[in-house]
């Protein structure tokens, strides 16, 4: 299975949902080279469940890794890490799907009903992006202490960061 | 995953601080009668914002913030660190590098999974294996000091390399290290799988079943304990892993049966030992010549990453599961964005089905058979006969000589 494949076969499901598509190669220096094919692009965040499933039916049990994610200004953008084909060597596709949130109305549809370990992560972009996810069966906060302060999410970047929180360490902005 | 109460249940709290773990994490239990009725975890104790940091600091200083994440198996997140950056900037190790990145990698799961060997025998109630194993651990820890002038915290590798070669005249006693595993290999595991009391302590115990693995997104030898062929060493072949024909151990390779429970867990770690034992041999006798980074000034390498603008993933099979790194450049000085995830964060759901229907006594032992990670950066000091305190300032004038002494040793 080639990074080639999977992508055109996720452009022929999703048409253009599907945006910025890449392959990055990560080559190593060996006599034995080996290539590590990492996938990414854009999908709508309404697509994104379906993108999922997709995976799922296609690939059986893609693993998923986490969310990353981080602050745009205007926009939130989390980044879904999967991989697919493993147990077979030196084939491991790595596939990251960028979904952009507008910060008014960031909401994202839960995907635990297809992979229920993601719960982890979407607890952790709950708390930390300040996003919403829609069916969340579990949206309690899981990093953060009860006593950290509400509505101050620590992996943005505007008013609403961890600036003020952050004395005389890491280059905090208060003194 | 929020507790459901039935009639005469009862609830217990284990951790974050309990002497039955050795780091901070918070399990809440529902209890009817002896039995585990409900599982919910509370995590982040020891949350310390390194991430953020990063993003106020140079790839170069990241690099050493990274291996601080964790007090045991710290070069894989340097090395992920590492893979990350160099995808974006599309730079190569030179072979003799991945080599010595590979022997460092190996020999660190050895010292991970003997020193995890301690604690399930400790959690088991066994002290004297624990005392045993922990003294076969300091055999690998002297050699990893030998190599790179440090036990734990290595500082091996750099972007695009590594930061120390290993000499031909340092490779006798890699090997005398890698011997002294094999003989003593036998003896472990006469001891932790045939011993009778703990078989019937781990022999389906804390089961998880694959598919359980599979849907709670399970890495490492938690995964491939209940029977999931998955090993970023072969499944990415990264570094020189594609030399050494790395095969994924499933604990069918010894009993013929997989049972996803404790004893398999253990089982896998030991083979695992092994696997990387014999990795370790084959590299430092194949090792190809010339040199051992990219570029070796650091002012240069900074110079060269900071117009870099791009996004890249690291992966590393940590003794734990696949380490997992996202960076994201912008052509500024620090990254605009990290995100690290490591083993324990994908093998915490696992618990649930681990320890649902258990009995109380288990708990501990279940808990820590997925090896969750715990900072153990401490250095003993040795003391004097005479048992004198020692000042702060005097444990770093301590430490400053103990370097210079193996800056001499190292040929610097």
């Amino acid at each position: 299975m080639k990074a080639q494949e999977v992508l055109a076969g996720l452009k022929k499901e999703f048409g253009a949902a599907i945006r910025d598509a890449t392959i990055q190669k990560n080559e190593n220096n060996m006599k034995k080279k080996t290539v590590a094919e990492r996938i990414w692009f854009h999908i709508g965040r309404k697509q994104l469940h379906d993108a999922v499933a997709y995976l799922c039916k296609k690939y059986p049990d893609p693993h998923f890794a986490v969310c990353s994610g981080y602050d745009l200004g205007k926009e939130i953008d989390i980044l879904y890490h999967f991989t697919v084909n493993y147990g077979v060597r030196a084939s491991e596709i790595t596939i990251t799907m960028h979904v952009l949130l507008p910060k008014k109305d960031a909401v994202v549809d839960t995907i635990t009903d297809l992979i229920p370990g993601a719960i982890i992560s979407e607890r952790e972009m709950q708390e930390m992006l300040g996003i919403k996810v829609k069916n969340i069966p579990d949206g309690r906060r899981l990093f953060l202490d009860p006593s950290f302060p509400r509505g101050v999410y620590p992996w943005r970047k505007d008013e609403t960061g961890p600036h003020k929180l952050i004395r005389n360490v890491h280059g905090g902005d208060s003194k | 995953m929020t507790l459901e109460k039935k009639e005469n249940s009862y609830s217990i709290c284990v951790g974050p601080v309990h002497p039955a773990l050795k780091e901070p994490v918070k399990l809440n239990m529902e209890i009817d009668g002896e039995k585990v009725i409900g599982v919910d975890f509370e995590l982040s104790q020891v949350h310390r914002g390194i991430e953020w940091a990063a993003t106020r600091r140079n790839p170069l200083q990241v690099l050493f913030l990274a291996e601080r994440i964790c007090g045991i198996c710290n070069m894989c997140h340097m090395l992920s660190f590492s893979r990350a950056i160099e995808t974006i900037g599309d730079i190569h190790a030179p072979p003799r590098a991945e080599y010595i990145r590979v022997i460092g990698a190996e020999l660190e799961r050895i010292h991970s999974h003997i020193l995890w060997a301690g604690v399930a025998a400790h959690e088991l109630g066994f002290d004297s294996l624990m005392h045993y194993t922990w003294k076969l651990r300091e055999n690998v820890l002297d050699t990893i000091e030998y190599i790179t002038g440090n036990r734990i915290t290595k500082g091996l590798i750099t972007i695009g390399g590594v930061r120390h070669d290993i000499p031909e005249k340092k490779i006798p006693r890699i090997l005398e290290s890698v011997n002294f595993y094999y003989s003593h290999f036998d003896k472990m595991a006469k001891v932790f799988l045939n011993d009778p009391v703990i078989k019937s302590r781990t022999r389906d115990v804390g089961i998880l079943s694959r598919r359980d693995a599979l849907t709670t997104c399970a890495v490492g030898p938690t995964a491939r304990a209940s029977g999931v062929k998955k090993d970023v060493r072969k499944d990415e072949a990264y570094a020189a892993y594609q030399d050494f024909d790395v095969e994924p151990i499933l604990p069918d390779a010894y009993t013929g049966e997989i049972h996803g429970d404790v004893y398999d867990r253990v089982l896998v770690r030991l083979l695992e030992v092994k696997q990387s034992a014999e990795i370790i041999e084959k590299a430092v006798k194949s090792m190809p010549k010339g040199p051992i980074a990219w570029e070796e000034k650091p002012a240069v390498i900074l110079a060269k990453l900071k117009p870099l603008v791009g996004e890249g993933i690291g992966r590393h099979e940590a003794p734990r599961g696949e380490v997992i790194h996202y960076v994201k450049l912008v052509g500024e000085e620090s990254p605009y964005s990290w995100k690290v995830r490591a083993p324990t964060y994908n093998n915490m759901m696992p618990w649930v089905p681990m320890l649902m229907g258990e009995q109380i006594a288990d708990i501990p032992i279940i808990a820590a058979s997925i090896d969750p990670c715990m900072s153990c950066t401490n250095r003993a000091v040795s003391a004097d006969k005479t048992t004198t305190m020692y000042t702060m300032d005097q444990l770093r004038r301590l430490s400053f000589l103990k370097t210079r002494e193996l800056k001499r040793g190292l040929g610097k």
